[in-house]
Parts: structure tokens; C-alpha cells; sequence
């Protein structure tokens, strides 16, 4: 996988993860672009379409679209898999997981995502194992002194 | 100072915001006092600040400012300060900016930090945007992690082991060792990445496959469990057990496997099984199927195997799931080719993809398609492909177009079906055709000979239809210019002749001229068309008044074009019907080829393979005949050679076929592609491009022939645009004291060459080499042949004729390479 992006229906960006280097201006443009790209897609359409020389992988959950660059002998029905994979560990995690809980933490969606893939990869193929990770270094977390219940940031 | 706001709170904040200009200025408050946090060196609250900056960073919103800071969080011994140090270095360093080698020592301390969960940051950091010097570094210490026995650590340290070595390929031996036993894990996780890493090794080198293709029964082995095993809840995903790692691992055997008969034959009964139990109501299921087919289809499998996966394919082709179709029809088009009657089998179905709705489901249909198309079922085929052709999108419209074209030219059935088809895409599709098009098509028209009257009547009518859509009227008005008095005598033997008049055929092309939707190149079509038809129509006026319009057009092109017609009509007005004759059948061309006019004899016509279409030229001047005279006859040898009934002799055969002892040795016939074709304005030898536009160095001159005082120079010139055509200049002097007057120079040439000769400057050479005769031979070379000649010189010299004759062989190779 090249990178990840996850944005609104309305185009906003709530999530980027890049798997290779770019310059942030390359990233802000292939971000506008392909957003045009996919937002523009009628429902009926199939997830998949080629951009550019790379295949982009896409599925809208809910008011999300969770868009996948992958390369030419990548499989793309089973990132279909990934990306619902992905969908499920932060269902799991945030107990039935809506926008605006990727919104109001979005830090935890990634590391949620750099716990499920490395450099495009899948590290773990059990939803159990992923969020086992996840729970355990949640607790290593250090609470704020004066206010323990008071969130960390 | 007051605590810095937290995290969540100014999410909230600036959702608040109303405007674009709202939301900028409580950003670049927040961004102000984060600054002044950062400045004061506080280290409680800097991880909230980051992770405030990286919120903002997604916005959109610069946040370099907070790079060092980072480093500085990743450098903390607090496990939360890490975890958003860390993800702030990959959102906001890369690999171009020197800052991100400060990482370095942190990530080298952390790979080795007594938390796996600190570990486990670093190594995905490293494995996500390490730099090449970065993963040099560091590459150690990953190859440390990947011998360990944590199997949370191990299966990161795989990954990031890959990172490593996409940047820096030569590290991969290093990670050699280590491979060893990574496939005995029992932990998927290690399993799944494992393959990944042995999979990037392998593509990357041939060596690294040979050596890990022992490991083929062992991933045989492994599928076979997760397939054969029961119900595993903690891998399972809808009733089947891992599906990643059954992909990964057919995609490893898949290379493994890649031109290698025994580990192919050693995969060959678990592909089997994987291709008939995998159960395919889901969408996961189908994925582990693709990846089985394009296994199946990359190693040498037993064609049984073969036939299996391309039946797979077709009943992918009627899932209702357009995903599944997709991908049908991009692995059909791989193997259209390979297997291509197996592929033929499913030709309705594919057929039926090109009505999708999908985009790129049509296009791969489409190209599928056209794939597919072969002499048996090119007229449904055809049928299918017109109907699309008319209700598909424009961005098809120039690809269909073309294909349509070839395919129509590969399997037409008839000349008529073959015309019929053309004229249909011109008119539905006309704008989208490639500019190539139009000459093929004119290549076409001519060589059915049978079929002009038909040609030009259909072409007629569409015309007063349309005159929109350039490509047809462009072939319309030349078909007209060459046909026009097929049309109004009324000839039509295929379909009901119309009755039209010379008037309105002219008021047609005449339009053309006028119209604001013509072309300038239209335009100029349609005037060559007008003037072409004063040969063939009694209204002669009419043309000659139209073209001295366009004497003065401000269209340089048109101006020129109308005032050489005028020059005709006046001055050379007895050349007027050769040049505008018939245009004789054209060689077919590899397809692009390259557009020549091959001069013969004076005039500007193409070379006529096919002498029942010789114009009957009257010569210029009497070179030829004399030519003839010269061979009296005996010397002749027959000029055909080859069966080829389109072989390009050149024009007049016999004309030109001289010196048959002349042959070259190992005399080859002329091969049969040799690239003639007709360019699409007949006097196209009088445009613009001057005639000896040099494009190579200057070739150095040879003295062709010295006796008797006369000495015969040769200058050369390489034609422009024209490279297999040489320009001779001869220059005849004479040293001795009596002038040679009634000076004729003739040459000859062997069969593969041609022949022009222009008229000489005069026909006396001066005595004592006070002057010279020149004259211009023109030689096209298409076979690059050596260039030889056989000259004939007469000339009254004090009062008694001379002749002589003479071989050239010493011609300079830049003549004629």
C-alpha cells in the first residue's frame, strides 16, 4: 500500500497515513485530487478505479470514505478486506464507532492503524491480538499527576 | 501562565467556526501561544501541544515549527510522550529534511528499550519513513528483533525488514539468517509477515529465489492446514480461516512457482483444491480465488489447471457484484492472449459488460473485446461494437474508434461491409477519429476498386447531412474530388443511384470552402476537390472563377494551393489532365508509414504497381524514349520478379528497367513492404517544401566520367522531406577548344531504383570550360542500395557526333545510405 486516506463526504481529511516519501505539497495535491476523484463516483460504480499509474481502492462507511492506494500487483479484493478489517478494530475499539469519534480522536485511529499495518502491510491477521496491543499500551500511558482523571492531552 | 488548552477542547473550538477566515484566526491564535509554550522549554505540556499541532497539521495548516519538538517528545522517558512524539515524526518529518537523522539515536536506543510496546513504536516508525541512511544505520538492530523469539516484536521486525530493504537493497543478505526458521512459527502474525519479507526477497533477486524455492512444499503445507482445518475463531473472516495469509502465501508460490516446472507441478493439487472448496458467496472468498487464478495463470500449470481458472473467471463475469466483474475482466485481458480460446467462450458475457454502467468496466470490456474479435465472429462482434461506439462515453469515443478501424481492416468480411462500417464510425464518431485515419481510410476507398461509385454516393449523402464532423468531410470532398463523375452519371450498382448535377455536387464543396465548421486543412481538401473535378466535370468555368477566388485568400495555404491551380489553368493547362488523373491503386503502407511522393519521369505521381491504371504520359522531353532506344530491346530483362501483384515497379515498368546486366548481386526482388504510399493532395510535389531542403552534411562530389575533354561533376543532395531520395547535379565542362553542342545526357538505374531527370540548362557545353550544362537527376533510393549508374552521352563535337557510354560506380556512400 502507498498510503491511506479517510475523509467526509464533503471532502475533509480525517485521517493520512503514507507509506512513501513525498513532499507536502505532492501529498496536499494527490489528497485534493483524489478526493475530487472519488467523491465524484456515482454509488452504482465499483470500488476500484485507476489513478495516475496506481490502483486506488475505495468503500464509504457511513459519512467515510476509506481510500486505498495500492500497487499494480497488489490484490484488490482483499484490501477491500483490509480496509473493513480496519473499520472493525476501531468499531471494537470505540464501541460502535461513528465520524465524530475519529474526529475527537484521531490520534487513536492511528495508532489503532500503526498497530494493525506497517509500511502498507498487515503485521497481524487477528482482530484480537491488535486490540490486545492497543488495550495494554493505553494502560502504559502515564495519567496526569494532579488530575488522574483528567485525559492526558 | 494558564495550562494550554487541552486536546479535545479545541477540536471542539474550532468546529465552532462559522467561516473559513473563523477558523484561520483561532488557528493562529492557538499556533501563537503553542509557540510561546515550545519557547519556554515545558516539558509537561508539550506532548499536548503537539498533538494539538498535528490536529491542526490535518486541517491543512503549516506546522513545521513543531519538528524538533518531536524529537524532543520521542527523547522523553514518558511512554505517552513517545507514542505522540513518534507519531508526529511521521506526519511531520520526511526523509528530505536533514532534521529526521536526529531520530536516529532515539530509535536506536528505543529498539532496544525493555517495553516491547516502546520497541514496537520504534520499529514502526523506522518501518513506515526510515531514510536510507536511517535503515543503514539501523538495520542491525532489526535484524536482532527479527531472531527473537517475542513474536509481537519479531512479526514488526519483519516489516520494517522490508522497509529496509526496498531503500537499500544491499542490506538484503544481511537478513538472510534470519529467514531461516520464520516459516515454523505458529503465530500468524509472523506468518503473514514472514511471507511478505520472503516475497519482497525474492522479486528482488533471482538468487534469493533459487534459494528459498525449497521452501514451496513447506507454504504447500501450511495453505493446506488453513484450508483443511476447522473453525478457527480468532483467524476466521466470514467461515474462512486467514484469508490474508492464504493470499500472501499463493502470491509467494505464485513467484516461487514462475517458470519452474517442479515447484509448478508441486503446487499443482493444493491450487486445485483451493480453486474448487473456497467458498465464494462472500466477497473474501472471491479474493482468495483471484489470487489462486493469477497463480494458476503465472506458473507453468497443467492445462487442466489453466481451464479451471479461466472457467473461475467467467463465473466472476456473472457475479452481481461489479468488483468481482472488474476484476474478471482485467485478469481476462491478461490471458486473452495466452489462452485465448478459453477467453473466446465467454465472449457474450463480455460483450454484455460494454453496457455497464461502470466506467472502468466498460473500458476493460471494450479493450477485451476488441481483443477477442476474429474472422468467425467479426460481423456480430462488429454490431456490438458500432452500437457502443454510438452510446459511450466521449472519452471512449477516439480509442473504440480506432479499434474499429484495425479490426474492420483485419477481418472484413467484404469491401462493402468494410465501407459500410467506416462510413459508420465517421458519422457517429467522426470528430474522435485519429488523424491517421483519413489517409488510411483514403488508401482504402482507392484500392476498392469495385466499390467508388457506392463509396462516393454514400459519402455524398452524408456530406449534405453533416458537415461537421472534419475526418468525413475531409474523405468525403476528396472522394468526391477523385469520383465526382461517378456520382453524377449515376453508377451505382450497389444501392439506388442518386441523381445529382455537377452544379450541386459543386455548391457542396464550394460550401465547404465558406463554412465556419470547415478546417483549415478541411478547406483545403475541398478546394484540391474542385479543382480535380475540371477534368471530370464540363463546368470548367465554374472552377477555374472559384479558384481564382482563393488566389487571394488569406489563408496562405488556400492562396497557394488556388494560385498554382490558376498556373495550371493558364500556363500548363496541357498538363492539366495527367496531373489531375485518376489516382492509381497504393501499395498498402505498414500502417504509419511514412507519406512519400516517388517522382517518376517529371510528372508528380505516385509509383504505379498496377500498369493497367498507367497514365499514358506524353514526356516532357524525350529522355525516356531514348532510353528505350538504348537498350534496343536486347538488354531487357523482364521487370517482375515477384508474384507480388503490388510489387512497386516503377512507373511504365519497362521505362525504367534497364541494364538487366546490370542486377546487383544477390539481386534481391524488392521486398514487398517497401513504404509507398499516397499522400492526400495530388499536388501536394507543389507545395511549399522547397525541393532541396539539405538535411545531412555535405556529401563531397565525384567526378562521374572524364574522356575527351568532357567532364561530367556530380553534386549531391539529400532530399528533403524525402531521405531515400538523392539529388544529383551534374555539371559538364569542357577543356578543349571547340564548344560540344547538341549535349544530351541520359542515365539509367538498376530495377530497385528510380529515375527522374529535369531539363538540362542548356544543350551546348562551352569549349575551354567557359561555362558548364547542369542538369538535376533526381534517384529514389527506397532500399538503400548502392547506388550505380550507366550514362550515355551524345554531343556534336567539330562538326562530327560523338556517343559514349559509362558506368558510375564511385558514388559516395552518403549518397545512398
Amino acid at each position: 500500500m502507498q498510503f491511506m486516506l479517510l475523509f467526509s463526504r464533503q471532502g475533509k481529511l480525517r485521517l493520512q497515513k503514507w507509506y512513501v516519501p513525498l513532499s507536502d505539497k505532492e501529498k496536499k495535491k494527490i489528497t485534493r485530487e483524489l478526493v475530487q476523484t472519488v467523491l465524484a463516483r456515482k454509488p452504482k460504480m465499483c470500488s476500484f478505479l485507476e489513478w495516475r499509474d496506481l490502483k486506488v481502492v475505495y468503500k464509504r462507511y457511513a459519512s467515510l470514505y476509506f481510500c486505498c492506494a495500492i500497487e499494480n500487483q497488489d490484490n484488490e479484493l482483499i484490501t477491500l478486506e483490509i480496509i473493513h478489517r480496519y473499520v472493525e478494530l476501531l468499531d471494537k475499539y470505540f464501541g460502535s464507532v461513528c465520524e465524530l469519534d475519529i474526529i475527537f480522536n484521531f490520534e487513536k485511529a492511528y495508532f489503532i492503524l500503526d498497530e494493525f499495518l506497517l509500511g502498507g502491510e498487515a503485521q497481524d491477521t487477528s482482530k484480537k491480538n491488535v486490540l490486545k496491543a492497543i488495550e495494554q499500551a493505553d494502560l502504559l500511558q502515564e495519567p496526569r499527576h494532579e488530575y488522574f482523571n483528567v485525559p492526558v492531552y | 501562565m494558564p495550562a494550554p488548552i487541552r486536546l479535545r477542547e479545541l477540536i471542539r473550538t474550532i468546529r465552532t467556526a462559522r467561516t473559513q477566515a473563523e477558523e484561520r484566526e483561532m488557528i493562529q491564535k492557538e499556533c501563537a501561544a503553542i509557540r510561546s509554550s515550545f519557547r519556554e522549554e515545558d516539558n509537561t505540556y508539550r506532548c499536548r501541544n503537539v498533538a494539538k499541532l498535528l490536529y491542526m497539521h490535518m486541517l491543512g495548516y503549516p506546522a513545521h515549527f513543531g519538528q524538533l519538538e518531536c524529537l524532543k517528545l520521542i527523547a522523553s522517558q514518558k511512554f505517552t510522550d513517545k507514542r505522540i512524539g513518534y507519531l508526529g515524526a511521521m506526519l511531520l518529518l520526511d526523509e528530505r529534511q536533514d532534521v529526521h537523522l536526529l531520530m536516529t539515536n532515539c530509535i536506536k536506543n528505543d529498539l532496544n528499550h525493555s517495553t516491547q510496546y516502546v520497541q514496537g513504536l520504534a520499529l514502526c516508525t523506522l518501518g513506515c519513513m526510515g531514510s536510507s541512511e536511517m535503515c543503514r544505520d539501523l538495520a542491525g538492530e532489526v535484524e536482532k528483533l527479527l531472531k527473537t523469539s517475542n513474536s509481537y516484536l519479531r512479526k514488526k521486525a519483519a516489516l520494517c525488514a522490508v522497509h529496509v530493504i526496498r531503500k537499500v537493497p544491499e542490506l538484503m543478505e544481511m537478513f538472510l539468517p534470519a529467514t531461516k526458521n520464520l516459516l515454523s512459527e505458529k503465530n500468524h502474525g509472523v506468518l503473514h509477515t514472514s511471507v511478505v519479507l520472503l516475497t519482497e526477497m525474492c522479486e528482488r533477486s533471482p538468487d534469493m529465489l533459487l534459494h528459498f524455492r525449497k521452501l514451496v512444499p513447506q507454504l504447500v503445507r501450511i495453505l493446506k492446514n488453513l484450508i483443511m482445518s476447522g473453525y478457527s475463531p480468532e483467524h476466521d473472516v466470514s467461515g474462512i480461516s486467514d484469508p490474508f495469509l492464504q493470499v500472501r502465501i499463493l502470491r509467494l508460490l505464485r513467484i516461487l512457482g514462475r517458470s519452474d516446472d517442479d515447484s509448478s507441478e508441486a503446487m499443482n493439487d493444493i491450487l486445485a483444491q483451493v480453486a474448487t472448496n473456497t467458498e465464494t458467496s462472500k466477497n473474501v472468498g472471491n479474493a482468495i480465488l483471484y489470487e489462486t487464478v493469477l497463480t494458476i495463470m503465472d506458473i507453468k500449470s497443467e492445462s487442466g489447471l489453466r481451464v479451471l481458472a479461466i472457467n473461475i473467471l467467467g463465473r466472476f463475469l456473472l457475479n452481481n457484484d461489479k468488483n468481482i466483474r472488474y476484476v474478471a475482466l482485467t485478469s481476462l485481458l491478461k490471458t486473452v492472449q495466452t489462452d485465448h480460446n478459453a477467453v473466446q467462450r465467454h465472449r457474450s458475457t463480455i460483450v454484455d459488460c460494454l453496457k455497464d454502467l461502470d466506467v472502468s468496466i466498460k473500458r476493460r470490456a471494450m479493450e477485451l473485446s476488441f481483443a477477442l474479435v476474429n474472422g468467425n465472429n467479426i460481423r456480430g462482434m462488429m454490431k456490438e461494437l458500432l452500437y457502443f461506439l454510438d452510446s459511450c462515453d466521449p472519452e471512449f469515443k477516439a480509442d473504440c474508434a480506432s479499434g474499429v478501424f484495425l479490426a474492420a481492416e483485419k477481418y472484413a468480411p467484404s469491401k462493402r461491409w468494410h465501407i459500410d462500417t467506416i462510413m459508420r464510425v465517421l458519422t457517429t464518431a467522426g470528430s474522435y477519429v485519429r488523424d491517421d485515419s483519413v489517409p488510411n481510410l483514403i488508401q482504402l476507398i482507392t484500392n476498392s476498386v469495385e466499390m467508388h461509385a457506392y463509396t462516393v454516393q454514400r459519402l455524398y449523402k452524408a456530406l449534405l447531412d453533416d458537415i461537421s464532423q472534419q475526418p468525413l468531410v475531409q474523405v468525403s470532398s476528396w472522394c468526391i474530388g477523385e469520383y465526382g463523375d461517378l456520382l453524377v452519371s449515376g453508377q451505382c450498382e450497389e444501392e439506388e443511384p442518386i441523381q445529382v448535377t455537377e452544379d450541386e455536387v459543386l455548391d457542396v464543396l464550394e460550401g465547404l470552402l465558406v463554412s465556419n465548421l470547415s478546417a483549415p486543412v478541411t478547406r483545403g481538401y475541398s478546394l484540391t476537390a474542385i479543382m480535380k473535378l475540371s477534368t471530370r466535370f464540363s463546368s470548367v468555368n465554374r472552377i477555374k472563377k472559384v479558384v481564382s477566388i482563393y488566389g487571394s485568400s488569406i489563408d496562405v495555404e488556400l492562396q497557394q494551393r488556388a494560385v498554382e491551380y490558376n498556373a495550371l489553368f493558364k500556363k500548363y493547362d496541357h498538363m492539366r489532365p495527367a496531373l489531375l488523373e485518376r489516382m492509381p491503386i497504393m501499395e498498402k503502407t505498414a500502417s504509419n508509414g511514412p507519406t512519400e511522393i516517388v517522382q517518376t519521369n517529371g510528372e508528380t505521381e505516385p509509383s504505379v504497381p498496377d500498369t493497367k491504371h498507367l497514365p499514358l504520359v506524353t514526356q516532357p522531353a524525350n529522355q525516356a524514349n531514348d532510353l528505350l532506344d538504348l537498350l534496343g530491346g536486347n538488354d531487357v530483362v523482364p521487370v517482375i520478379q515477384t508474384t507480388l501483384p503490388t510489387k512497386p515497379a516503377s512507373a511504365g515498368g519497362e521505362l525504367l528497367d534497364l541494364l538487366g546486366d546490370l542486377s546487383l548481386s544477390g539481386g534481391p526482388a524488392p521486398a514487398p513492404s517497401v513504404p509507398v504510399s499516397k499522400p492526400p493532395f495530388l499536388l501536394d510535389g507543389l507545395s511549399s517544401q522547397p525541393l532541396f531542403n539539405d538535411i545531412s552534411a555535405a556529401i563531397p562530389p565525384m567526378t562521374a566520367y572524364s574522356k575527351n575533354g568532357l567532364k561530367i561533376e556530380f553534386t549531391f543532395e539529400r532530399a528533403n522531406p524525402n531521405p531515400n531520395i538523392a539529388v544529383i547535379t551534374i555539371h559538364a565542362t569542357n577543356t578543349t577548344e571547340a564548344d560540344m553542342t547538341e549535349f544530351v545526357f541520359q542515365a539509367a538505374v538498376p530495377k530497385t531504383f528510380q529515375l527522374q531527370l529535369l531539363s538540362p540548362s542548356s544543350n551546348i557545353v562551352p569549349a575551354l570550360n567557359q561555362g558548364s550544362v547542369t542538369q538535376v537527376i533526381r534517384v529514389l533510393n527506397p532500399q538503400k542500395q548502392q547506388l550505380r549508374m550507366r550514362v550515355k552521352l551524345t554531343y556534336t563535337h567539330k562538326g562530327s557526333p560523338v556517343q559514349d557510354l559509362a558506368e558510375v560506380n564511385n558514388f559516395p556512400p552518403q549518397s545512398w545510405q
